[in-house]
């Protein structure tokens, strides 16, 4: 497939002597926007969590296999530089409750210990929230603490904080499914508009938000990728059973 | 059926009755030894009372200044000794409460905070007394940054285990490094619930005496030299009480009273920083 950013290669993933991931060979297209489906514990999550590294954080977790991102093994490299490039954006709003809209923002720099003037974090934190689409709602109380926003509006910071590490890849972990209809739009047609400059790699428990979003769409089933496909494809010419079932709400 | 309505109702009341008068039993006494530490502590105090050391027997006046200060630098020494370990012991409580170290750590902080005072006193005694041959306000300090520590530790622990994971996990996916997660994510979101603790360890130890019977040992003048012996509160009153001076008691009930202030106005700085650090998750 042309313009691939991130490769798999036999990659398995276990939590102590359960194999939650296995023989994953897949890979994810650039600037698209890919959707992980599956129903609940097919290992969607540990999938992306292995990406950038965060499931290894786990007691008892392993995992074996090479995962590519540009070419490059990231299970050689330093994890915590790696996450630089790897935004990950979770299931429930966590922006630092400590910190202000600001400070939130900008977290990534201030905490990594990055030096940068005043101006070029106004520059960061004005980019990040237009580009989370937030700007407008919050230009005005930059400075109050992030936990007085509504719960997509968090959900926004919390995209926006990974934007303005300009990660290569940007991860969500089903990021819409605590939040209401709104701001799940809101939230989806953000994402849209983020495919032009980043990779984005979902994951979803919602088979219309799949099929509305995602360019490409993968389906797990039991840790193994079922079926992998533009979505176009997945939703209407199904070439797997289990898929098909998946989708048409038959099970899951 | 009314009537088992009513014996219900009745059981009801004797249960409220008993568990009100309980109540009272435990709680006047109490107000009543504060009111009569204040009676009797407050006609002693005047300008000359905290400002003034010690007079020889059958002199009038005479005041606490060099046990004052002598307290307040032992409290501060102990606390400077035991935020440090305290914290980080409560931090790696909170991160790994599965292992064998944490299992075996926690059951000595917990007997840590059963053992007597006094026997504390004792072992830093043959620890720190006896090998330097001098008694010492620093021993002192020691003696009561041990007895601190249990309150730090658990109040740390317990405040860390509440900071929600999903925080943790939102630095690290940033790629901050893990102690920078845990030093500027994790512990500001707990601060209120350590510094709480700190508080209470300090109050706890504000009115400690047997431990510093071996080890600060007293002092009647004013010394800021915390190798040598110093003076303190809680000693001071012990040595003013045993006299059979008149004059001697007058003064100890004027230093009781400080003591129990301070605690008081510790107590109500917890209650404080509650409010003003409590972060809202």
């Amino acid at each position: 497939m042309e313009g691939t950013i991130l490769k798999t290669e036999d990659f398995n993933a276990w939590f102590g002597s359960t194999q939650v991931l296995k023989n994953l060979n897949i890979s994810i297209a650039k600037h698209k926007i890919t959707a992980i489906m599956g129903p609940s514990g097919c290992g969607k999550s540990t999938f992306i969590r292995c990406i950038n590294r965060m499931h290894e954080l786990n007691q008892n977790a392993t995992t074996t296999g090479k995962i590519y991102l540009d070419g490059q093994n990231i299970y050689e490299q330093n994890p915590t530089i790696l996450r630089r490039h790897i935004g990950m954006v979770f299931q429930n709003p966590n922006p630092f409750n400590t910190m202000s809209i600001y400070q939130n923002v900008i977290a990534g720099y201030t905490l990594n210990g990055y030096k940068l003037n005043r101006a070029e974090r106004d520059v960061v934190v004005e980019e990040s929230l237009e580009n989370a689409a937030l700007w407008d709602e919050v230009k005005d109380n930059l400075h109050k603490k992030g936990t007085f926003l509504s719960g997509g509006q968090q959900q926004r910071l919390c995209i926006a904080r990974s934007l303005a590490m300009k990660p290569e890849i940007l991860l969500l972990d089903e990021p819409t499914s605590a939040l209401d209809p709104i701001s799940t739009a809101k939230i989806e047609e953000l994402l849209f508009g983020l495919k032009q400059s980043y990779t984005i790699i979902i994951v979803t428990h919602n088979i219309q938000q799949a099929a509305r979003i995602s360019d490409f769409s993968a389906f797990f089933y039991l840790g193994e990728v079922s079926e992998w496909d533009e979505t176009k494809t997945i939703f209407t010419n199904p070439k797997n059973i289990q898929t098909q079932n998946y989708i048409t709400g038959r099970f899951g | 059926m009314k009537e088992r309505l009513r014996y219900r109702n009745a059981r009801n009341l004797v249960f409220k009755f008993f568990v009100i008068v309980f109540t009272l039993i435990s709680v006047v006494p109490l107000v009543l030894l504060i009111l009569y530490i204040f009676k009797q502590g407050i006609s002693v105090i005047n300008w000359n009372f905290f400002t003034s050391l010690p007079k020889p027997v059958g002199e009038i006046g005479g005041g606490i200044f060099n046990a004052l200060v002598g307290s307040l630098l032992i409290i501060l020494v102990a606390t400077m000794m035991a935020v440090p370990f305290g914290v980080t012991t409560g931090m790696y409580f909170s991160e790994n409460s599965r292992n064998w170290v944490y299992k075996l750590a926690h059951l000595s902080v917990d007997v840590l905070q059963g053992i007597p005072s006094i026997v504390i006193g004792i072992i830093i005694y043959l620890w720190l007394v006896k090998p330097f041959g001098k008694f010492s306000a620093f021993s002192g300090s020691v003696a009561l940054s041990f007895m601190m520590l249990p309150s730090i530790i658990k109040s740390t622990e317990e405040t860390l285990k509440l900071v929600p994971h999903a925080l943790k996990e939102a630095s690290l996916s940033l790629g901050v490094p893990y102690y920078k997660t845990m030093l500027r994510v994790v512990m500001p979101a707990g601060i209120s619930g350590i510094l709480n603790g700190v508080i209470l360890g300090v109050a706890r130890v504000a009115g400690e005496t047997a431990p510093l019977l071996f080890t600060a040992f007293g002092n009647p003048f004013l010394s800021l030299n915390i190798f040598k012996p110093m003076a303190s509160l809680p000693l001071i009153i012990f040595n003013y009480a045993i006299s059979p001076y008149d004059e001697w008691h007058r003064l100890a009930w004027g230093a009781s009273f400080i003591l129990v202030s301070m605690v008081l106005i510790l107590n109500i700085l917890t209650k404080l920083t509650e409010k003003r650090w409590k972060v809202q998750f």
